[in-house]
């Protein structure tokens, strides 16, 4: 069983999204972690990149395969979780602590197009 | 990997439902429904490099050899040399078509009854490697049959190998074994065949007998707390050892000479490719497998561009990972052979991102077999 936490917006590309003022946080989901295995790289973007909604922005690599990561929502990146560079392993460790982008959006309302918890739930299946 | 997935449904080994029950992660790999982890592919990888760990290849092929031709019609399919092999030897080799392109990678073993051979190939080439077989037979006096589906087999692997097969088997025997050896024992009535060969740069054994007997002794090795290990980390550490695998590093496109392989295969014999192979080694190939480390942790994965640093595409990666064992992103990959010398700077081109790096050995790791 997935640990799903309520009051966030989730990706159908397993990113979660949690919404400080009108910077997205952004991170992957514990299903998402538990699929992919021990996470041994994160490829993360550098400060001042801008993505579209949906576009990859980077990529979880595990011992067998790599991931691409999508962003959620459209914007800038502000900040990115260096930590991860070195230790990875964070992600499978907490998934929803493990945040890898903060994003400054630039169209809030995009966050209406990503689902509930509710709904991530029922489209994971559990 | 040679993923053959044909639409017919996956076959299962005799231990599926022990991998189903552990909570394995299951993947169709050679037309079987095999477990790539039980839990942390890191985990096992480690338990095989520090203790011991158990791995199914039931699904690997048994074809017998036997009759009075079967010496000269092994020799002639096979790149090494099985002429004055003792009973009890093992020998690692090829089978090539005329144009030296690999049919398969194969262990030969010379029986202990005379004119008597086994020959292990792929899973994923066992019909193709019978039908071969089959064809060119004709004209020798041997017989062939393949007897994969009547036997299991598993690989316990890893420094503490040979300690837990003597006290499950009771096979002091086990200990006298040299690397590429075998001996025959009994296992609930049926012949097992106890092997010191393997597939991860560990000493280790193999161990083939009747899928009832290869069951029971899973459950053993478990209970004595050996590893379950799935094909995931098979897969690391064949490539830390510098292993090649049918399919990505072999392949009738990959013959043995590109491969680095032409130590086994005996130029100074007749066998079916060996002319091609000869002109190969003689005039040289156009492309070779490599081994190359680049500087980060980004990891080059099969099919990603190597490239000379100035951004020309010169070859592809046919196997990579971060390694577990030595904590480095390495890869092989086919590259044009002016490429191909050790200390040549290269990159590998991963996603958006190009990460230089530079040609080292292909054995990434210090094997560590039983001499």
């Amino acid at each position: 069983m997935s640990k799903i936490i309520e009051g966030l917006k989730y990706s159908e590309s397993h990113e979660w999204v949690k919404v400080e003022g009108n910077v997205a946080v952004i991170g992957v989901t514990d299903f998402a972690q538990k699929e992919m295995g021990d996470i041994t790289y994160v490829d993360v973007p550098d400060v001042d990149d801008s993505f579209e909604a949906g576009e990859d922005f980077g990529a979880l690599e595990s011992v067998k395969a790599s991931s691409d990561l999508y962003c959620p929502v459209s914007g800038k990146v502000v900040e990115v979780n260096e930590e991860l560079e070195d230790a990875p392993e964070k992600v499978n460790e907490d998934a929803f602590a493990a945040w890898i982008i903060k994003v400054e959006m630039s169209d809030a309302s995009e966050l209406d197009a990503l689902m509930d918890a509710a709904a991530y739930k029922a489209m994971i299946g559990e | 990997m040679t993923e053959n997935q044909q639409q017919e449904p996956l076959q299962r080994t005799c231990l599926h439902e022990r991998h189903v029950a552990l909570g394995a992660k299951m993947s169709p790999f050679a037309g079987f429904d095999m477990p790539i982890q039980y839990g942390s592919i890191i985990t096992e990888h480690l338990a095989v490099r520090e203790k011991a760990g158990i791995f199914d290849v039931s699904h690997m092929g048994e074809i017998f050899v036997d009759g009075r031709d079967a010496e000269r019609f092994v020799n002639h399919i096979f790149t090494n040399e099985i002429r004055g092999m003792e009973p009890g030897k093992v020998l690692y080799g090829m089978m090539c078509y005329p144009d030296g392109g690999v049919v398969d990678d194969l262990l030969v073993y010379r029986e202990f009854e005379p004119d008597h051979y086994l020959l292990v190939v792929n899973a994923a080439n066992i019909d193709k490697d019978f039908a071969w077989i089959q064809e060119q037979v004709k004209g020798f006096d041997c017989r062939v049959r393949n007897e994969s589906a009547a036997w299991g087999q598993v690989a316990v692997q890893g420094p503490e190998a040979e300690r837990y097969v003597i006290d499950v088997l009771g096979a002091a025997e086990a200990a006298k074994l040299g690397f590429y050896t075998f001996c025959n024992l009994s296992y609930k009535g049926k012949r097992l065949i106890l092997s010191r060969t393997g597939y991860t740069g560990e000493d280790g054994f193999e161990i083939y007998s009747a899928p009832e007997g290869i069951v029971e002794l899973w459950d053993r090795f478990l209970a004595e707390g050996v590893q379950p290990c799935g094909l995931g980390c098979r897969d690391t550490l064949r490539f830390e050892a510098g292993l090649p695998l049918y399919g990505d590093e072999l392949s009738p496109e990959i013959s043995p000479v590109m491969a680095g392989l032409g130590m086994f295969c005996k130029l100074d014999k007749d066998f079916i490719g060996r002319d091609a192979l000869l002109r190969q080694k003689t005039e040289g190939c156009e492309r070779k497998l490599v081994g190359i480390e680049i500087e980060d942790k980004a990891v080059p994965r099969a099919g990603y561009p190597v490239e000379t640093l100035q951004g020309e595409e010169v070859g592809v990666v046919t196997t990579g990972y971060h390694s577990i064992s030595l904590d480095k992103s390495i890869c092989f990959a086919l590259v044009g052979s002016a490429y191909a010398a050790l200390d040549t700077p290269l990159q590998i081109r991963i996603r958006k991102k190009t990460f230089p790096g530079k040609v080292v050995k292909k054995r990434f790791y210090q094997t560590n077999y039983k001499k």
